[in-house]
């Protein structure tokens, strides 16, 4: 694998890493400023109620108490304007976030007030004496309750805020062809990020009255929506994005930065804004909760002939991204396979929960626990072995899916999935009471932002006159080594050492942008803008070099500081026939001919979706990949136990060996906490898994070795060929985890996560029959 | 809530290998004592009720949650962080030292001394992503490997189970921590 490469595709294990293992990373909550106030948010304790009085007086009048806002303070009070892509049947969104709540909350945990004070303590105290009184109103937590006419309204006259469908074939017909048929329902979680970091933040007014916000961000662009709410040019607001501490969607929407633009803006003092783990766990957006129902027909040969899909998804009380969560299902609702005749209904519907929004999988996987569920039963009902029936259907190059995109990448699906399984090595055993099973799942996911949202990525990249180089890109680091990446292009690119290019990243007012670190587009649009922008720069020296030897550019090459006659770079008695690269780099700025370069990478640009029918690409490009794992299950008390994991995708081409199998291995185990164990419980609005004692995600204890297969296709629209991983990672995890419960005691759950307790009463409803 | 006491209280410890006097509040947390008053801050603030694990340190050599830990109650004793584990490497962190409005690339490449076994097998087996909860798990390994030089898979995972990682799966952390072990067996 990636010989042909000095840097890329091979384990890079240095600048960030040591960084992070000698704690000398600089954090959001880690950087303090001289003068520097603490703040704190006053939130809701009612899930849907007016607000009848709210009095900040003995809030404001306590001592060291700096600066106390509510709505009325804010400039605009809204944030988020509309969402690109809604349709015709709803209506444009026109969304109606509030920065602070006015009049009226709408879910238990909303922002009502903010509180600046000399320290924590006393920010704390103020928060105690803020008064308020509401009024009850008649709320509404069931999405599907909440769909029908006479349901309270959360905004104005219709909760349902999103409507997507595919339609592809004749349905009915599918239906009369095929032999077998599975119809179920099932239903996903909410599901909390869990990032060990906190959202967190510090902002200040520097000396030419810019508003600079230091924070934890995913999307550095929130610059432009703190200006809209202080009424400020976007010039003159600053994001500084850190390294991230996890962020997984959580720190995708809006989180701390608006708050901390307001409090340094109103008490001209810099400003240290972190959420308490409570507070990320019930006043920050989730991942949506799904219903699904699926229905799907195959004939006896086990080729699938029809799929009809009823999508209906929790977007809380505020509508932030679900519109674009439910495109992404609608159009990954398939899964990887070929069907004839597809039909897919999804709604996104407003209720008084906690507020729903972007969580890595984003769409892709509750529908993929649903297509996976119904591919493991129909091969059952076909008493086919279950790759087999997959390898009839999955899609290939050159496919159309069911929105009529072609698949113009590999799909290297039955080499993911029999590797997988391969992996897992020889079955256990087990006992009376502990049964084990296996079972495995596909996936795809795109990558890359929808393609109507004429997504850009731009770099810059020089050389020093030392021949060292400098990147700078506006993408943020989430923490799964996006910075490092471009290091390694731009590095292998212009022949130099990791250690001679040095990149600035995440700064809007330095770093050309580059857009979010969110659907899997980081790799994908900043590392091919570093690339060409590279590649512009390694050609100025080449020209240059030609012109000073006289021998044409494509004959040389730049390695090691060295411009080389491309022919006689190897023997030592060649060493004359070669130039310093600092000689060229002389030359060039004699004659002003600066090796610098600013790039462009458009993705591909499609117009956009003016009806709710998805008829055409969506998406740049997917990854497709299978996880597979083994289980065993005590029928006593329904516990399962993990016993092997493995997961095989392809890449297309890994830039850092480590860091694809990283999100390999860290996608899996979230997937997995969504499957297993991870269960954000609300009850009638209010949530009772506020921190992580009671909302469980997986420690070391609960996982086995995950064994990772990376597959390189090299045909990916990344550079170099690869394709993105970081969400793809966590699609396939919990229909694996389920497809192997099923395997071991033949009950399916349908409802994820499978906790003991669902298992316990699905083992004894079978039982009972 | 806490509550502001006025009755501070002087005290001395150890921080890294170096005595230090100070005056501390009576409801004064270790973890935001050695973050806001040494500097040291590569322990980290990731819940303060004792859930996650990222403000782990090293008490006496036995790993701790210093967010549910009193600065008062630590008087006489020794403290290990992060900091202070890589042999020869600076003790101070330059965190905050920027001037307002000033470029402050996240994650600057400090001079460092010679890394701990467990730092370098960390970043070869590729065990750290975004690496907040790096610190921390570094000193739960620490604080094991001191106790049990050459642990299996199941003692690791016992001794890092309060430490949360939510990037990777522990895969590569049990095998960063093993890979240590026999490092440091050999040396
Ligand atoms: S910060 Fe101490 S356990 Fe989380
Ligand atoms: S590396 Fe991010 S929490 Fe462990």
């Amino acid at each position: 694998m990636s010989e042909q490469y000095r840097i890329i595709g091979k384990r890079i294990g240095g600048l960030d890493e040591k960084d992070k293992v000698l704690g000398n990373v600089i954090f959001a909550e880690d950087y303090t400023l001289p003068g520097m106030l603490h703040a704190r948010v006053f939130r809701s304790t009612r899930a849907s109620a007016l607000i009848k009085r709210l009095d900040l007086t003995r809030a404001k009048a306590l001592d060291g108490v700096v600066c106390v806002l509510s709505a009325e303070d804010v400039p605009n009070n809204e944030s988020v304007k509309n969402v690109v892509g809604q349709t015709t049947e709803v209506g444009l969104l026109e969304a109606t976030n509030q920065v602070l709540a006015r009049d009226r909350v709408r879910f238990y945990g909303e922002a009502i007030a903010l509180v600046a004070a000399e320290n924590l303590d006393i920010a704390e105290e103020a928060l105690e004496l803020i008064e308020i009184e509401y009024e009850d109103l008649p709320a509404i937590f069931d999405p599907l309750e909440a769909r029908k006419p006479g349901a309270p309204k959360i905004h104005g006259d219709n909760n349902i805020i999103s409507a997507w469908k595919i339609r592809k074939g004749d349905i009915e017909k599918g239906f009369a062809q095929a032999d077998v048929i599975v119809e179920k329902s099932y239903r996903t979680p909410r599901q909390e990020h869990a990032h060990i970091e906190p959202e967190s933040g510090v902002s200040w007014i520097d000396d030419m009255g810019v508003v600079n916000i230091r924070y934890a961000a995913q999307v550095i662009e929130h610059y432009r929506d703190v200006a809209a709410v202080l009424g400020l040019p976007d010039s003159r607001v600053r994001v500084i994005g850190t390294i991230i501490g996890g962020g997984f969607g959580g720190k995708e929407d809006i989180t701390v930065e608006i708050f901390l633009g307001l409090l340094a803006w109103k008490s001209g003092r810099p400003v240290k804004l972190t959420y308490t783990r409570e507070e990320m766990g019930f006043a920050r957006h989730k991942r949506p909760p799904y219903y699904l129902h699926y229905k799907t027909g195959a004939t006896k040969d086990g080729k699938l002939t029809a799929m009809e899909a009823k999508l209906v998804s929790d977007a809380g009380a505020y509508v932030y991204l679900s519109p674009w969560i439910l495109i992404y299902s609608t159009v990954h609702a398939t899964g990887p396979y070929f069907i004839p005749n597809v039909k897919v209904d999804a709604n996104s519907v407003l209720t008084n929960n906690i507020m729903t929004s972007a969580f890595r999988g984003f769409g892709g996987m509750e529908v993929a626990f649903a297509y996976e569920s119904q591919m493991d039963e129909l091969a059952r009902k076909l008493t086919m072995d279950p790759l087999e029936f997959r390898k009839k259907n999955f899609l290939k190059k050159g496919d159309e899916t069911a929105n009529f995109q072609t698949i113009t990448s590999e799909a290297l699906l039955p080499e993911a999935a029999s590797k997988a399984l391969a992996a897992l090595g020889g079955k256990g055993k087990g006992s009376k009471h502990k049964k084990v099973g296996r079972g495995f799942a596909c996936s795809w996911q795109s990558y890359g932002r929808m393609t109507y949202l004429h997504d850009t990525s731009n770099a810059w990249v020089n050389l020093e006159m030392d021949g060292s180089s400098v990147v700078r890109s506006g993408i943020p680091d989430l923490g799964g080594g996006q910075r490092e990446s471009l290091r390694a292009i731009v590095a292998e690119i212009l022949g130099l050492k990791l250690d001679e290019v040095h990149v600035i990243s995440t700064d809007s007012q330095v770093t050309p942008p580059a857009g979010t670190v969110t659907a899997t587009r980081a790799l994908y649009m900043s590392g091919n803008a570093a690339r060409l922008a590279a590649e512009n720069v390694r050609k100025i020296i080449l020209d240059q070099a030609s012109a000073m030897v006289g021998v044409a550019p494509e004959k040389l090459k730049l390695k090691s500081k060295q411009v080389y006659l491309a022919e006689n770079q190897a023997g030592p008695e060649n060493q004359a026939k070669k130039l310093s690269l600092v000689e060229v780099i002389k030359s060039c700025a004699a004659q002003g001919k600066i090796p610098q370069s600013l790039a462009t990478f458009k993705a591909p640009f499609t117009e956009p979706i003016t009806t709710d029918l998805i008829r055409d690409p969506v998406f740049a490009d997917f990854t497709f990949g299978a996880q597979a794992a083994e289980v065993e299950v005590d029928t006593e008390t329904g516990e399962v136990k993990l016993l092997k994991y493995s997961t095989a995708y392809d890449i297309g081409q890994a830039i850092n060996l480590n860091r694809v199998e990283g999100q390999m291995e860290g996608g899996a185990a979230q997937g997995i906490g969504f499957g297993l164990m991870e269960d954000y419980i609300e009850e009638e609005g209010i949530p009772l898994t506020w921190n992580l004692h009671e909302y469980l995600v997986p420690t070391s204890k609960d996982l086995p070795d995950i064994e990772t297969v990376v597959l390189e296709s090299r045909s990916g629209k990344g550079p170099f060929g690869a394709k993105g991983i970081g969400e793809p990672a966590i699609t396939a995890a919990a229909p694996a985890v389920i497809n192997a419960i099923r395997d071991a005691i033949g009950v399916r759950i349908y409802h994820v996560p499978a906790t003991a307790e669902r298992i316990f009463r699905a083992l004894k409803g079978k039982r009972e029959k | 809530m806490d509550v502001i006491c006025a009755g501070k209280r002087s005290i001395t410890l150890k921080i890294n290998g170096r005595e230090r006097s100070l005056e501390v509040r009576p409801n004064e947390i270790l973890l935001n004592m050695l973050r806001e008053r040494f500097n040291l801050m590569g322990s980290k603030y990731g819940c303060g009720i004792g859930e996650c694990g990222a403000c782990t340190v090293l008490l006496n050599g036995r790993a701790v949650l210093s967010c549910q830990i009193l600065a008062i109650s630590v008087a006489g004793q020794e403290i290990t962080t992060i900091e202070g584990i890589s042999r020869g490497a600076s003790h101070s962190s330059h965190a905050g030292t920027a001037p307002a409005g000033t470029l402050h690339p996240a994650g600057t490449l400090h001079p460092a001394g010679t890394l701990h076994p467990l730092q370098a097998a960390f970043i070869e087996e590729g065990a750290v992503q975004c690496g907040f909860c790096t610190p921390g798990m570094i000193i739960s390994a620490k604080a094991l490997l001191d106790k049990n030089p050459d642990p299996n898979n199941e003692q690791i995972k016992e001794a890092i189970r309060g430490n949360m990682c939510r990037c990777t799966g522990y895969t590569n952390i049990i095998s960063a921590v093993k890979s240590a072990a026999k490092r440091m067996l050999k040396e």
